[in-house]
């Protein structure tokens, strides 16, 4: 990540470096339906981060060997375009996307009702369109919406958001200047209905204070973010209600 | 109070809502839905209908299968369904059967449509499937359509008034699969072409009310277009 | 792509309940508290060709950590910087369930956190390992190399880290008139800057509870863990939420707040085998 040279991040009047106020997302797209193929699919945009998402199955997994006799497997890929991001990203599977396919898998094990597919897998496909800060958050809202269109049976819906720290102050929805340059990026998953945290990492130093407090911004933004995941999918039916 | 909501994932529903597993489950003695589906307060209990399903094979379902691959002693079928379904040589061919003189792809090949009968499943092994039934059998000619799952009932509608419907406006055969498929023979291509917009208009608009009716306007109106009487 | 792991540990069903009968009592099977770690042991300097070396051993999990160093280009936008890398690797003399190969998501995941808990702190002063800015800086390896696995690879994994890391002393070097540099690995005087100690701990929920420094079986019955790294002065520099089930989030706060008192434990054993006290 870039560090951002000679652009104040937060000024006098506690407006960010694009106009943001600190407890501010940036502007959220939700579509679902998008892709043919898939089961299910969505596109998910905060801002200039676009994530789509789609979900096969569940099915029977080509290698047999990797199902699970009890219940049906995830299996995640979250993957970077090579267009993403400012400079190219080889399109091979860098560490990053490993270790972030794994928390994403694991933001939804005990939300999909597994057991009720024993021997199938549940693919679920993360593309990284446009990476400008908070991605693995908005492609675990991508993830749930996809899931929900594919009539893969949850628990609830989860989403997920960014809380960072710059200038001393906690910030929502960082970008990617923002997570450049700032003292903390803590990236949150939460599913409001049943109050689980299903995501949760910090990369930087915060005080036990802003911990929480930064826990509390992002767990607030959640449950507005997952008011809109439920619009958006009911908005496909109630379009074609009849006065 | 609306009488017909929306719900979706993650929402809480009535303590005596009709429903089935897993499309509404308990956490903490709160009944919850699942997936996306539509509450219907207007009856005595409420009920909910998944507006998008799955389809989970059961002992005795009719259904109708694509062939997918040729084995050696059976053929694997695609049901629409997390899992494919196993037809025996032996139980198609109705006798013995010697793979030494007999090739599977004569009876059947990658890409027929067949109507089984699942005769077993259980949660280790993969739909159990047979012909040896009335009506059941490879499938030669009309066309197989396929809808979601979750709509068939729609397309049936109560006591079959859908069904029914369809078939007289339309003067088409028509035999509706619960794992979404659906094979229609007609008697022409315009009524046949009716027929797939009409069924199309359903599955849109499966959770909403006076549907049969809107239905039928909607047929009767593509007659008058098409000159079909 | 990240799978549903289909290897995994049978715990008995007995043991199980075993399990969480005793934290219903406030007991471990291993005669501990819920927020009592096991018994550390901390040696360093073990590796005698390495730059810096630990071992730690967290009950019966071992863990060996060997840093070494070269000298090379810095990146482009940290020129006047040293480098880190930290690796890890599961290697399959230390469990019946690590295949042979390249790191997989979990040696990955662990490399990562504990790079990120060094490199968010500035743990490692990398600005005092430039030796001709722009062109030539210290890369300081760390490899972390799992040699017995039974349970919490992340605490006894950063406590060698860290360890490895203060042992470390960086060999002598001459510069030439061509700008090469030539380093004398015999000679070593320099010990690396160190400006923080950091150090995690990690806390499983099973059931309603939570328990600090999990053994295998009591991550194999955990629904999920959470991994916390904490600087001397109690301040969060970084969290890692590990494995599938989740939390609440009473539980993450309670869990943070457990952890900040049991790290004191670790870096009392870290203190006394550097000998090193802030």
């Amino acid at each position: 990540m870039g560090k951002a040279v000679g652009v104040k991040l937060i000024d006098e009047y506690g407006r960010r470096h694009d106009g943001r106020l600190p407890d501010q997302m940036r502007p959220v797209r939700m579509r679902i339906n998008v892709l043919e193929n898939a089961d299910g699919s969505a596109l998910v945009e905060y801002g200039r981060t676009r994530i789509l998402a789609a979900v096969y199955g569940p099915r029977e997994p080509v290698q047999k060997f990797m199902a699970l006799p009890d219940r049906a497997l995830l299996r995640v890929r979250y993957h970077m375009a090579p267009f993403s991001t400012e400079e190219r990203k080889s399109p091979a599977p860098s560490r990053r996307e490993i270790e972030l396919s794994k928390v994403i898998r694991e933001a939804f094990e005990d939300i999909i009702l597994v057991k009720y597919f024993p021997r199938t897998a549940i693919d679920i496909f993360l593309e990284v369109l446009q990476a400008d800060g908070g991605t693995r958050t908005a492609a675990v809202t991508a993830a749930s919406l996809a899931l929900a269109n594919a009539g893969i049976p949850m628990k609830a819906l989860v989403a997920g958001v960014a809380v960072g720290k710059i200038e001393g102050q906690l910030v929502l929805d960082v970008d990617e200047i923002e997570d450049g340059s700032g003292e903390a990026d803590m990236p949150v998953a939460y599913a409001p209905d049943i109050e689980k945290i299903t995501l949760f990492q910090l990369n930087g130093v915060l005080t036990r204070e802003e911990l929480e407090k930064g826990l509390n911004m992002a767990l607030s933004a959640i449950r507005e973010l997952v008011e809109l995941e439920k619009r958006t999918l009911k908005e496909e039916y109630v379009s074609t209600e009849e006065v | 109070m609306a009488q017909r909501t929306i719900v979706t994932p993650g929402d809480k529903l009535p303590g005596d809502v009709e429903a089935k597993e897993p499309y509404v489950v308990e956490i903490n003695g709160v009944k919850v839905a699942t997936t996306i589906g539509l509450l219907d307060t207007s009856g005595e209990k409420p009920v909910y209908i998944p507006l998008q399903s799955i389809y989970v094979p059961k002992k005795g379902d009719v259904v109708i299968g694509l062939v997918q691959s040729v084995g050696v002693v059976n053929w694997t079928l695609d049901i629409n369904s997390p899992y494919n379904g196993v037809l025996p040589a032996s139980d198609f061919l109705g006798r013995p059967y010697n793979p030494a003189t007999d090739d599977l792809s004569q009876y059947l090949q990658v890409g027929d449509y067949v109507k089984v009968k699942i005769v077993a499943f259980d949660r280790t092994r993969n739909p159990l499937l047979t012909v040896q039934d009335k009506g059941l059998g490879k499938i030669v000619d009309g066309k197989i359509l396929e809808v979601q799952p979750s709509k068939i009932p729609r397309i049936i509608g109560k006591k079959r008034s859908m069904l029914e419907m369809l078939k007289k406006e339309t003067g088409c055969e028509i035999f509706v699969a619960v794992n979404g498929r659906i094979h229609v023979k007609c008697p022409d291509e315009d009524r046949e072409t009716i027929l797939i917009l009409a069924i199309k208009m359903i599955e849109r608009q499966a959770h909403t009310t006076g549907l049969t009716a809107r239905v039928q306007e909607y047929i009767e109106e593509l007659k008058k277009v098409k000159g079909v009487e | 792509m990240s799978l549903t792991p289909f290897k995994v540990p049978i715990v008995p069903e007995l043991r199980k309940s075993t399990i969480l009968s005793l934290l219903a009592k406030g007991l471990r099977t291993s005669e501990r508290d819920l927020v009592t770690p096991r018994i550390v042991k901390v040696k360093t300097g073990v590796i005698e060709r390495a730059e810096g070396s630990a071992q730690v051993e967290l009950g019966n999990t071992k863990v060996l950590v060997g840093v070494k160093t070269d000298v090379g280009a810095p990146f482009r936008d940290t020129p006047d910087e040293g480098v880190i890398t930290v690796n890890a690797e599961l290697v399959p003399l230390a469990s019946p369930l690590f295949e042979p190969g390249p790191p997989d998501e979990n040696a990955i995941e662990l490399a990562r956190v504990i790079d990120r808990s060094i490199r968010e702190t500035n743990a490692v002063d990398r600005k005092s390992l430039a030796i001709i800015p722009g062109s030539k800086v210290w890369v300081i390896h760390v490899d972390i190399y799992v040699l017995d696995h039974d349970g919490n690879l992340f605490d006894a994994s950063m406590l060698a880290t860290m360890a490895a890391l203060m042992n470390t002393m960086l060999p002598d070097y001459e510069e030439l008139e061509t700008g090469e540099i030539i380093l004398d690995r015999g000679k070593k005087t320099t010990p690396l800057k160190i400006n923080k100690k950091v150090l995690t701990v990690n806390i499983a929920k099973i059931g309603d509870y939570l328990v600090v420094d999990p053994d295998l079986d009591e991550e194999t019955v955990a629904d999920t863990r959470i991994v916390v790294a904490y600087d001397e002065e109690g301040n969060i520099v970084g969290i890692q939420k590990s494995g599938p089930g989740a939390m609440s989030r009473e539980e993450v706060l309670k869990a943070v707040d457990i952890g900040r008192e049991a790290v004191k434990i670790y870096f009392k054993s870290l203190e006394e085998a550097t000998g090193r006290a802030e």
